[in-house]
């Protein structure tokens, strides 16, 4: 927006990064400091030019939070019992009996938040990691993607606060009853896992060229 | 820092992009008017008017909002005569036995505990600085901590959880929704107001020019 107090010119190419300059930023306030600063003097962090061991970080937690989405696949969910007849449901099932009921909007919800965006995340991640790990520099829509990835993984949440609030509210001892299946630990557990995933990537790693000098 | 006394002046006036290290002169930005980074399009600076008051007051009605929302009723669910009304700590306490304890922590983190500590954490960092005093001692490192819970906090998407269970019930019994609802939905509204009159860069930069060195 403010193009003029730009150190960059506004369409300029090759951008001049705190690395190139031979400096830190900083990732939480982005203050500048010279090369081989131990601690950010405005707010306390870390610093580091590129968070060179967050690869590992990010593919440890990413197959964790995979690993774990199988179970939350297989066991039930909800368990709902009815004049003493229980019947178990898992994501997927959930899923068809909504839209066996013609909550055909809300069982879009329900799979686009427990299937579509954890299955793409870990694509997405996993994607982004292997191109900073190959050494390919990202373009501003491979930035776009990891923001989008950040913004959202907690969304997946949802199917988790249904279960809490459906077995809260219903307890009517015979005649209705719902109560929570183990597939519930373990897709809390990998929304989890994929969301540290993504927080622990440093995105300033997508945009580098391997050419760019190495601090 | 005072080592680098001569260097950290001419620097100061330098940000780096936290999100792709895009090096810029730290613009003059107008109260209202925002600065985003030519490479990423990451906001870089958002001055606004009075910011800190109203994150301040939004912060505050979000705490009272919350009380509300746990301990009033928040559905109340009726089948053959038969009723139960059950709020926010029910649905927390739903997993308290046994292998689900572990799920109950953490619903209870996600939508009540991190959200409350960041509207505490917010009012300690940006009450006194409101008032024109100096930062409280330690409100870098409180405001660093608010700022990493931020996509744990996670009150919108419990809001969203709940409308998806209302129509999962709907042909089971009938439901109707308590006051505590309402001041869940005023808590979410409050809490995106609240975040979109932070900007994290420039938080940092007053925190920084207002802390005794
Ligand atoms: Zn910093
Ligand atoms: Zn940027």
């Amino acid at each position: 927006m403010s193009g003029d107090g730009m150190a960059n010119a506004e369409r300029a190419q090759p951008v001049l990064t705190a690395r190139k300059a031979g400096l830190v930023g900083c990732a939480e306030c982005g203050h500048v400091h010279p090369k081989g600063t131990p601690t950010c003097s405005v707010c306390g962090s870390g610093l580091a030019s590129r968070d060179s061991a967050s690869l590992q970080r990010v593919w440890a937690w990413l197959i964790a939070g995979m690993v774990i989405y199988i179970p939350a696949n297989v066991y039930p969910m909800l368990r709902t019992t009815t004049f003493g007849a229980t019947q178990e449901s898992t994501i997927v099932g959930g899923v068809i009996d909504l839209v066996d009921h013609g909550s055909i909007g809300v069982a879009l919800i329900v799979f686009v938040a427990s299937v579509i965006i954890p299955v793409s995340k870990f694509i997405a991640i996993a994607y982004l990691a292997l191109r900073v790990q190959r050494g390919k520099p990202g373009t501003s829509t491979h930035f776009h993607l990891y923001e989008f990835v950040e913004f959202i993984g907690r969304w997946s949440m949802i199917d988790v606060f249904v279960v809490a609030i459906l077995s809260a509210l219903v307890q009517l001892n015979f005649v209705a009853s719902i109560n929570p299946g183990i597939a519930a630990v373990s897709f809390a557990l990998s929304v989890a896992f994929t969301m540290i995933s993504a927080n622990s990537f440093d995105p300033r790693l997508i945009w580098d060229a391997p050419e760019g000098n190495p601090v | 820092m005072a080592y680098y006394g001569g260097m950290t002046d001419s620097l100061s006036d330098l940000i780096a992009c936290p999100k792709c290290d895009a090096l810029h002169r730290v613009p003059d930005v107008d109260i209202g008017a925002q600065a985003r980074c030519v490479r990423c399009g990451t906001v870089l600076m958002a001055p606004k008017d009075g910011a800190m008051t109203r994150i301040v007051m939004l912060s505050v009605t979000a705490l009272i909002l919350m009380v509300a929302a746990v301990f009033f009723p928040f559905l109340e669910l009726s089948v053959q005569g038969l009723g139960r009304k059950s709020s926010v700590f029910d649905a927390v306490l739903a997993f308290s036995d046994g292998l689900m304890l572990p799920l109950s922590v953490a619903v209870a983190a996600l939508i009540v505990v991190l959200p409350v500590f960041r509207f505490v954490a917010l009012i300690y960092v940006f009450a006194p600085m409101a008032l024109g005093w100096t930062p409280a001692p330690r409100a870098k490192t409180v405001f660093k901590l608010a700022e990493s819970v931020r996509p744990w906090a996670m009150a919108e998407i419990f809001i969203i959880g709940v409308a998806v269970a209302l129509v999962k019930v709907a042909g089971l019994a009938q439901v109707t929704l308590g006051p505590a609802f309402w001041a869940f939905v005023g808590l979410v509204i409050i809490t995106v107001l609240k975040d979109n009159f932070m900007c994290r860069v420039t938080v940092w930069q007053t925190l920084n020019a207002r802390s005794p060195s």
